[in-house]
């Protein structure tokens, strides 16, 4: 590895609220560092060459935990992939992001992935951004302007533009993410796939939360991971499920639609073929509720 | 010129002061640096746990910890774990059910186990080997291992 490709790193930062942190990312030349388990071997690889200053956003008050208010859920960027797994107010309000958490990677990962990562480094494999596309949810950008801190809110459905890719800026920080607390009835799940339960990148997997009304769909989100360049929303199929009655016929339509909507690629984990096919067993057994999600 | 960044904090109990450069791993840091090559690189990926350490009671992957994020905080590794006099009750543990074969895995495996034990209150045979899938041994089989930790940790059966 050349050090060009690697990138530069002359200046560290550890700053200790968000407003010091998105100054020292104000001129675009800060590199995130949060919990490191994709940033170290990506640099190291010169897949996400340093740009400058790494910037240790561990030690920023504030951003790590989940709180409800008002109706919303609020996940700091800090979260890590355990607290997840543990947290009360998770179990109770939206398991669903706990279930996933029990499905990705290993304990010592867990415990230094953040969920604010997972977001930024927009794998098309990143697994807690399969549940949060499905909960709807948003994220908070933090960045330095003009001597102040600004605050924008983004859907996480449009946030990713590509494989590593996002509309966030070299100078924005990912603060949080929210989501309105699900109402009673609402059902979300997760799959994934891989030759074994742990440290696995998904081969396929996905998400869904949907309200079942009297036997009636209604709010389908499907979000899927490892199809396509980015996470994806699953709008087609979505569609074509809101408002029907769930049965065989429908739960077969829906497989159809579905492998029509991904664009995987071959890689070493899979071909495109296995996937589609994957992909459509998966959307078969979230709508089936066979328990074996 | 890569940055380099003076940080404090406590290794196996003791307080250590040390000048690091911004992008080097803590696995990096202790071994090459200070010595303690108990901590083992084997993938260097996050992948098989050999590299297991303790940083405020939590596991972590020492390979992909960047060491600038020791500052503050509280290490342990299989050095720090055995008192003057006696191995920790896990090592013994290990040793009595013969848990080893090259030996290579089993400071990342002893550490997690630790870690399991200390923070898994009722901590099940199931919620042991989920424990330790990030723990990888090439030599044979888990089945001493398993049954070591559950010897140390108080499991039954
Ligand atoms: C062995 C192994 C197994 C894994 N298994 C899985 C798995 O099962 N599922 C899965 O989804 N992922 C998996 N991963 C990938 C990785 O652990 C996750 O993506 C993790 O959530 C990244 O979080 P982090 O805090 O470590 O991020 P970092 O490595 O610190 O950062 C990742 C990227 O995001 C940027 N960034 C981080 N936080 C912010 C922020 N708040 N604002 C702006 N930018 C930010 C960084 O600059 C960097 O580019 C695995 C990785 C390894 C090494």
């Amino acid at each position: 590895m050349s050090p060009q490709a690697k990138g530069t790193l002359d200046e560290y930062r550890a700053p200790a609220t968000l407003a010091e942190a998105a100054e020292a990312l104000a001129d675009g030349k800060g590199t995130v560092l949060a919990g490191g388990t994709d940033l170290m071997l990506q640099a190291e690889a010169g897949k996400t060459p340093y740009r400058g200053r790494l910037v240790n956003i561990r030690r920023v008050a504030g951003l790590r935990g989940v709180t409800e208010d008002g109706g919303t859920i609020r996940i700091g960027a800090l979260t890590t992939v355990t607290d997840l797994l543990n947290d009360p107010l998770v179990a109770e309000k939206a398991p669903v992001l706990a279930a996933t958490a029990d499905k990705f990677a290993s304990s010592q990962i867990r415990n230094a992935a953040t969920v604010g990562g997972n977001i930024c480094n927009a794998s098309p494999a990143g697994d807690m951004i399969l549940p949060l596309l499905a909960l709807d949810a948003r994220v908070e950008l933090a960045s330095w302007r003009d001597g102040a801190l600004a605050t924008r809110t983004v859907a996480l459905d449009g946030f990713f533009t590509g494989p590593g890719a996002t509309v966030k800026g070299p100078e924005e920080l990912l603060g949080a993410v929210l989501f309105e607390t699900p109402p009673a009835g609402r059902t979300a799940r997760f799959v994934k796939s891989g030759p074994r339960p742990a440290l696995e990148i998904a081969t396929v997997a996905a998400a869904i939360a949907m309200t079942v009304d009297g036997g009636t769909l209604r709010d389908v989100r499907l979000a899927l991971g490892a199809v396509a360049p980015t996470p994806l929303r699953a709008k087609r199929t979505e569609a074509l499920l809101e408002g029907e009655t769930l049965d065989g016929d429908l739960i077969a339509r829906a497989a159809e639609t579905v492998a029509g909507e991904v664009n995987p690629i071959d890689d070493v984990r899979a071909t495109a073929w296995y996937r589609k096919h994957l992909v459509t067993i998966y959307v078969r057994r979230l709508l089936q509720d066979d328990g074996k999600g | 010129m890569t940055a380099k960044v003076e940080i404090e904090f406590t290794l196996n109990g003791r307080p250590r002061r040390v000048t690091v450069p911004a992008d080097m791993s803590t696995l990096t840091l202790l071994r090459e640096e200070l010595g303690l090559t108990g901590s083992k690189l084997a993938c260097g990926e996050g992948e098989c746990g050999a590299c297991t350490i303790l940083v405020d009671g939590v596991s972590q992957n020492a390979c992909l910890m960047f060491a600038v994020d020791c500052a503050g905080r509280d290490l342990l590794t299989i050095e720090g774990l055995r008192t003057e006099d006696a191995l920790h009750p896990m090592q013994r543990a290990f040793v009595d059910h013969g848990a080893i074969q090259c030996g290579f895995c089993m400071p990342g495996m002893i550490m997690q186990a630790k870690y399991l034990a200390d923070t898994t209150p009722g901590l099940t045979r199931e919620g042991m080997r989920r424990g330790l899938e990030g723990n990888v041994c090439r030599c044979t089989g888990y089945k001493k291992v398993f049954d070591a930790v559950a010897d140390a940790a108080g499991i039954d059966g």
